[in-house]
Formats: C-alpha cells, structure tokens, sequence
C-alpha cells in the first residue's frame, strides 16, 4: 500500500517528493521540524526547516550545512509534494510539517506541546487525512501544571532559598525549556547565572529577536560568593557535577514532564522536582489528534503500544512506527 | 488535611534532616492533639487497615478519569505506586475541603461498615474534594500503604523539640502496643508515668558492621558471644505477666508461648534481651524457626517439633529498676546470677562467653561460626551502657563472610516506588550441563549508575516479554552473595539462598567461568 509517507530504515520518507523528515541516517533531502539532536542530524544533503530555526541549527550543525528555509504556512512544492511547516509549539521555531500529494494530507508532529509557552509559536492545529504524533507522554498520568502556577512555584522556590542565602540550581534543557524558564522567573529575585551550553543558546534566540532577561555565563573566574542567592540554570546533566559544586550552599531542582512522578523525582536526588514539559500531556495529545480530523494516527516516540490500544479503542485507525526520536529523555542524560 | 498535606510536601521535597525535623516540630505545634496523635501512628508505623480492596479502587479511580481500567494497569507500573496513579488519573476536584487529618482517618473507618455502594459513593466525594497530595494521602491511608522517608529518630527528635521532653523519654513511650484509638495525645505523650505499662519495652540498642577489629583495642576489653541466627527479641516480665517484643516493636508473646514459663523461674521486674531460636540440645538451622515465625498462634505439634529457647545476653531491668546505664560488665554479671540457677527444662539459655588472646584467634573463631548456626561473632564494649537506637563504637556485629557464586541474569522486572521505570529485580541462573537452571532472585547491591546501565541493556535485549518481566540473553554475570543455602523442593534447582543480593557486577568474567548447579549442590551439603 502506498501512502504520502512511509517508513523506512533512514526516516519517515515522502517517495511523491523524494525527501525524508527527521531522518536519522544521512539523506540526500532532510526537512527537519526542530533543532533538537535526535531530530535535526548532520550529514544530510540538503535540509529544508523554518526561518525560526534556522539560527539554531546552524549553530549546532555548522554554517555550512544547505539549509534552505521557509516561513510558517508557506507552501514549497517538491517535485510531486505540496509542503509547508506550521508550528508546534515546542520550542522556538518548532513545526509540524504537512505534506499533501494529489489532493491527500499526511502531517508529522515532531514534538509538540498544545499550550502556548509564551516563548515558541503557538501549536497549531492542522487538518490532515493522517497525523503521525510523537507520544512521549501518551499515559493519563501526566497532566501538566498550568504554567502561572508553574512561575509561582518556580519563584517561590528561587524567592526562598535567596532569602537564606542559598544558590537555585535549575536544570533544563538547553534549547527551548531553558529559555521558556528564564520568561517566567522573576528577574528581581537576583541575578541568573547560565551554564554555557544554556548561554550559547540564549545568544543564537537573542540575536534572532527573542527577548530574555540578562544573565551571566559561569565561567571558571566567575566569583560564585558575591553572586549568592543566585538562580543557576544548567543542562540536567550538569546538576551533581563537579562544575555544580562550586555554588555552595545550594538547593537543586529539575524542570521535566517526568518529576510528575514522585518515584522518579527522588531517584534524582534533587531537592525539588518542577513538572514542565515542552511535550503535550495526556489531554494535549488527545486534543491535537482530535483537532486534526484525521482518522490513521501513526504514533511514534513514547508509550507508543499504550497510546495506540487507546486509539484504536476511540476508533482511529493507528499504528505504532518505531523510530530513533528519544523525546524527553527519562533520566536526564542530555538529549533533545 | 492541607497541614498534614504540606508537611508530607516539605519532607517529600527535601533531603535535609533540619528541614524535616522543623517541619515536623511545627506540626506538632500547631496541629489539634488528634491530628498529632495519627501523625505519631503513622510516622511509627502504625497504618490503619486496608479499608477497600484495591481491585475496586482501581475500577473506581478509571471509571472516575474516563478512562479503560487496561490504560490504569498499563500506568500502573510506570509510576510505580498505585495511590500516585490513582491521585495522577482522576479530574480535578470539584470542590475544596479542609477537614483534619483526623476527620479523614474517621472517614475510613466509617465507610469500613458500609457496603460496597456506599463506599464507592464515599470514597468519589473523597477524591473529589481533595486535592493531588491530599488525595495521594488519603489513598495510602486507604490502601492501608501509608510510609513515609522519615525515621522514627527524626520524628521523636522533632517531638522533642516541639513538646520540650527528653529525646530518650519520648522514645520510651512511644514503644509499645498503643494506637489512636487506644489512647490520646494527653495519655501517651504528656502523661508523667512511663513505668505504668506492664508491657512496655525499652528501645533496642543496634550493632555496627566491623570492618576492621585491628581499631578495636586489646580484645579484653570486649565482652564477646556469637552472633545467634535466630529473632532479636525482648522479653519483659513485669507484674506477673510476660511480653516479648521483636526489633520491629511488635509483640511476639502468642507465637512463642512457651517464653511464658519463665514467669515462674525469673522474678517480676526483669527485662532481658536475647535471641529466640529453635533449640534441640543446641541451636537449629534458622530455615527451622522460620515455620515458627509466620504462625500468630502455634498448633500443639509444631510446639513438639520446633521448640525455641531465649538466647539472653543483657539485662535492662532488674528488680524493676532500669539499669540500661550501668556498665555491661556490671548488667552480665547481674544476667548470669540471675540465670546460674536455672532448670535446664527452662526455655532460657545464658549466651556464652567467646574468648581469644588476640584478634587473629578470634578471626579463626568466627571463621567456625556457621558450624555454630551462627552468623558471627558479637562484640560489645565491656564498660558501655546499654544505649537506644543505632550509635556507633559500642556494639559492633562481625558477620562471617558471605557465601558467593557466580550466575547469570536471565530474567529482569522492573521495580516500584524510587525504582519505578527502573530494572532492578533480576533472576539469576547457574550453569547446568547445556543450559542454565535459575535459582534465585536479588534486587539489591547495585549502584544507581549501575542498575540505569543495567536497565538501558535490558530495553535493547528483551527476548521476550512476560507480563512485567523481561528475558534477556544470558550475558550480564553477576556475583551473588548469601548468608545461608537450605534445601527447597519447591525451586527448579532445589535450593534455596538466604539474604541473597548482587555483591558485584562481574564485567571481567566470561559466561562460561560462571558456577554450576553441581557447585551450588556442593555448597548445600557443606553449609545446608
């Protein structure tokens, strides 16, 4: 059976257009939703991705990738292949993208999350025939913290440990979750102190027009005693670290979907566990495929057996396709 | 419930003991005396009963969240604990409440009486009334699984501070068979007479693991005996009457009723400490107790076959006075006058002195121990009280080495609670002629760095998937060390290993060095 897609050992391939999306082995034509590693892979010939993109994927690939960009709801004909992005809410940039071949629409998610952020483009719903959804966090478990009680918690917690003296040490992915947390905190607590993966990130969205409140990079002159009371954000991986030690004393927290569960959240060892995920919850899946009107959901990265029994027991025709996307990693081992 | 709540919040979310002593302290300030008194119960240990079965909370939290029961038992093992899904699944409450912790517990017990409708009834507009923590607490305390990170230590310590008692005084009370409803706050806590309780134990005093006995001193002055293979227990006679308590704090008086002679033979006012063990002209393998242990009342039969005797080696009351601070020395002398005269029909034995002139001589002891049904040998420090609690320098147990076999992973299971989404449960097997024979379980000895390597292998090597178990292919060795091995019919192997967990993760040994059933069968005719 032919489709608008398929899937093949390289990626999600379009045979009407000739190209693939996300591929995760070198191609001659990749379309990329998002500038997350397990998305956006070197070694393709030509990319294609959305203008908002394009900065951070030029710093992470090189400048001398062919990258070709477009902007959202756009429409760029290859060969057979009508496409155009549309965003995805994830991070800055992110889409989902749609392809139509005679008349037919097929849309892949990438990652995506249905409330707005305040940092990335809104998630848009898009019509389609069929919706191949990401599900990272596809059980009825995760149901995400509204994001003013979010900037509350997040500001109480920063507000407190200022108050006796103590570091806030933040860990967050650097693309997208690092950013979406600097807009919600309250600069006025104290200073913010960024991890340099974080900071080299905040530059590329600044200079591309994305306001964020000033911070400093920690570099080995940095004299962490006359910045204390600080907020510290650094990748999860660097929480625990020798680099983390110098901020002494300190209180240390994770930003991630998965601290909605409490048995994780203490095997990280952290003292704090914020629930925020730039992926959709349970009702934001369930929403988005609602809103498509597509009745084939492939469902790919996540609880993907799961998800797709509860699909089929709503009545969509869906089917699970494995590929190499890792979501939001689980133990915090620093994927994007 | 949101005090209550908020303390559970702050403990959950820190790993800083002045933190959670504070927390505490301040609950035990502000909160009513009936909320205090659950909060004592449940931070020691005493849970209420299991109201409702949890196949009805399950039917009932799905039903109540939209969703088929299948996706709540798929969730399930993802989070790991059954009250957190229940609390993660269901809607947003409808309303807000604020009753006491004491009103909920109440709630319990009323709907305990209620058939099954109302019930479910109840226990909706429960949920639907409280919010996310609120409502995981109120399904612990459901599900009769209420625990929490806090050490009973910690708590007293913030009684303490809150109440302005002693530490030690507080720990005394709170021993013992009371719960809420036996009881109130005024009764247990700021009542002036401990001694009134008949039953009353004195908290156990814990052993250290020695490392190394060359920091120990000249070895006279230690007071050695082995280290029994049995039950801690403590026996206390007071008023004519006789309560033995566990390490656990639970009476263990019905199980072994024939301790109750002892009445008769040791004079009221005597508290001693010892080791219960099955006991025919010397001790028994521990496999012999252990029919006794699960039995709360002993048929007449079992009494004939395994009979059980207190290895005593301390004395903490005498004549009804509390003599924990004097010197040990001065307690075993007063514990042997006490015992010299003793028929050898009665179901006490004094623990006997273990002597050598130097550390070396008693390294050779206690190599001999298992030929002893020993695990050891114990040491305590002749001039030391007899203090409460774990405190390090006084009292040291030094075990005889494990016993260790080498042994595959063949299956994995992932665990629950801190270890949910995480491989920590494995089945290990031996060699046997082509194949391998499995023959035992362990779930601990690992790092957490070790068991996540562990746990991404696992995911891209399943063979097979039973269930929550994974096969894998026989390739990760590990070395499996155990305190005893027993005969079990029971088992594919036909053994059985005591205490087993994974020593180390052998990287360097190849699968076809690893040990066979034949060697496990070696090791049970010699140790078994």
């Amino acid at each position: 059976m032919s489709g608008v897609l398929t899937f093949t050992e390289a990626g999600i391939y379009c045979p009407a257009g000739d190209f693939w999306i996300d591929p995760w082995r070198p191609v001659p034509r990749a379309l990329i939703t998002h500038g997350h590693a397990d998305h956006a892979r070197e070694g393709m010939g030509r990319y294609l991705a959305t203008d908002a993109a394009a900065p951070v994927m030029r710093h992470r690939l090189g400048t001398e990738i062919d990258l070709q960009t477009t902007p959202y709801a756009a429409s760029t004909r290859i060969k057979d292949a009508t496409v155009s992005f549309h965003p995805a809410g994830h991070v800055p940039g992110s889409a989902q993208i749609r392809v139509e071949v005679g008349g037919e629409v097929w849309v892949v998610s990438g990652d995506y999350k249905t409330v707005d952020d305040g940092l990335s483009e809104a998630f848009e719903p898009v019509p389609c025939h069929a919706f191949i959804t990401e599900c990272t966090f596809g059980l009825p478990v995760f149901n995400w913290t509204p994001q003013d009680v979010l900037a509350d918690q997040i500001n109480a917690w920063w507000g407190d440990n200022a108050a006796a003296g103590r570091f806030s040490l933040l860990g967050a992915y650097a693309l997208g979750k690092a950013q979406r947390l600097l807009r919600l905190v309250d600069p006025g607590t104290g200073p913010i102190l960024t991890h340099g993966a974080v900071e080299n990130t905040n530059a590329v969205l600044r200079s591309q027009g994305i306001a964020l409140p000033a911070t400093e990079q920690v570099t080995p002159e940095t004299d962490a005693k006359a910045r204390a009371g600080a907020l510290v954000i650094a990748p999860p991986s660097a929480l625990g670290s020798a680099w983390a030690r110098r901020f002494k004393p300190q209180a240390s927290a994770f930003a991630s979907g998965w601290m909605a569960l409490r048995g994780v959240r203490r095997r990280r060892a952290a003292d704090r566990g914020f629930i925020v995920s730039d992926h959709a919850d349970w009702q934001g899946l369930n929403d988005a495929i609602r809103a498509t009107g597509a009745e084939r959901v492939f469902v790919t990265h996540g609880y993907t057996g799961q998800f797709r029994r509860w699909l089929a027991d709503q009545g969509y025709d869906a089917q699970v396709v494995r590929t190499e996307f890792d979501g939001e990693s689980l133990d915090g081992s620093q994927v994007e | 419930m949101k005090d209550f709540a908020r303390l559970f919040t702050t403990l959950d979310q820190t790993t800083r003991t002045t933190v959670k002593v504070a927390a505490m302290a301040t609950f035990f300030e502000t909160a009513q005396d009936a909320d205090k008194l659950w909060c004592v119960a449940l931070f020691s240990g005493r849970r209420p009963r299991r109201v409702i079965t949890t196949t009805r909370l399950r039917e009932w939290a799905a039903e109540q969240a939209g969703i088929p029961l299948w996706l709540f038992e798929e969730s399930y093992p993802v989070v790991g604990d059954l009250a957190e899904t229940i609390a993660l699944v269901l809607p947003p409450p409808a309303s807000e409440s604020d009753w006491p912790l004491h009103h909920w517990i109440g709630e319990l017990q009323r709907l305990s009486k209620l058939d099954e409708a109302a019930q479910k009834a109840g226990i909706l507009a429960a949920w639907d009334s409280l919010d996310r923590t609120e409502r995981f607490l109120f399904t612990k305390l459901l599900t009769g699984g209420f625990r929490i990170g806090v050490s009973q230590k910690l708590m007293t310590r913030a009684l303490a501070q809150a109440t302005g008692q002693d530490e030690a005084d507080l720990t005394h009370k709170l021993m013992g068979a009371w719960t809420p409803e036996t009881t109130t706050w005024a009764a247990l806590i700021e009542a002036h007479d401990p001694g009134a309780d008949l039953s009353r134990p004195y908290p156990f005093y814990l052993a250290y693991q020695l490392e190394d006995a060359d920091t120990l001193g000249a070895p006279a002055d230690w007071l050695i005996d082995r280290k029994w293979d049995g039950i801690r227990g403590q026996l206390v006679l007071r008023g004519g009457t006789h309560h033995l308590w566990s390490r656990g704090e639970e009476l263990m008086t019905d199980r072994f009723p024939e301790l109750g002679q002892l009445v008769d033979y040791l004079p009221p006012g005597t508290v001693i400490d010892g080791e219960v063990l099955a006991w025919r002209d010397g001790p028994l393998p521990f496999n012999a107790l252990q029919k006794r242990i699960g039995r709360k009342s002993v048929p007449k039969k079992l009494l004939a076959q395994v009979p059980v005797v207190l290895m005593a080696y301390d004395l903490l009351e005498q004549d009804g006075a509390d003599i924990r601070d004097r010197p040990l020395d001065q307690r075993r002398a007063a514990l042997e006058a006490l015992t010299a005269d003793l028929p050898g029909a009665a179901p006490l034995r004094l623990s006997p002195e273990v002597t050598g002139e130097s550390w070396e001589a008693l390294a050779a002891v206690r190599a001999d121990s298992r030929a002893h049904n020993a695990e050891g040998l114990m040491l305590k420090r002749r001039d030391s009280p007899y203090l409460s609690g774990r405190k390090k320098g006084d009292w040291w147990k030094w075990k005889v080495d494990p016993l260790t076999v080498d042994a595959v992973m063949i299956y994995a299971q992932s665990g629950s609670g801190r270890r949910a989404n995480l491989f920590t449960d494995f089945t290990f097997a031996v060699r046997d002629g082509e194949g391998f024979t499995p023959f035992t379980k362990a779930y601990s000895g690992l790092t957490d760095a070790e068991f996540r390597e562990i746990t991404q292998w696992v995911r891209r090597n399943t063979l097979q998937r039973f269930g929550p178990v994974r096969q894998v292919p026989p390739v990760l060795v590990f070395e499996i060390a155990f305190e005893g091995i027993q005969e079990s019919p029971r088992h594919k192997s036909g053994i059985a290993l005591r205490f087993p967990r994974m020593a180390r993760w052998r990287h360097d040994k190849p699968l076809a060095e690893i040990n066979t059933l034949a060697d496990l069968h070696a090791m049970l005719e010699r140790y078994g």
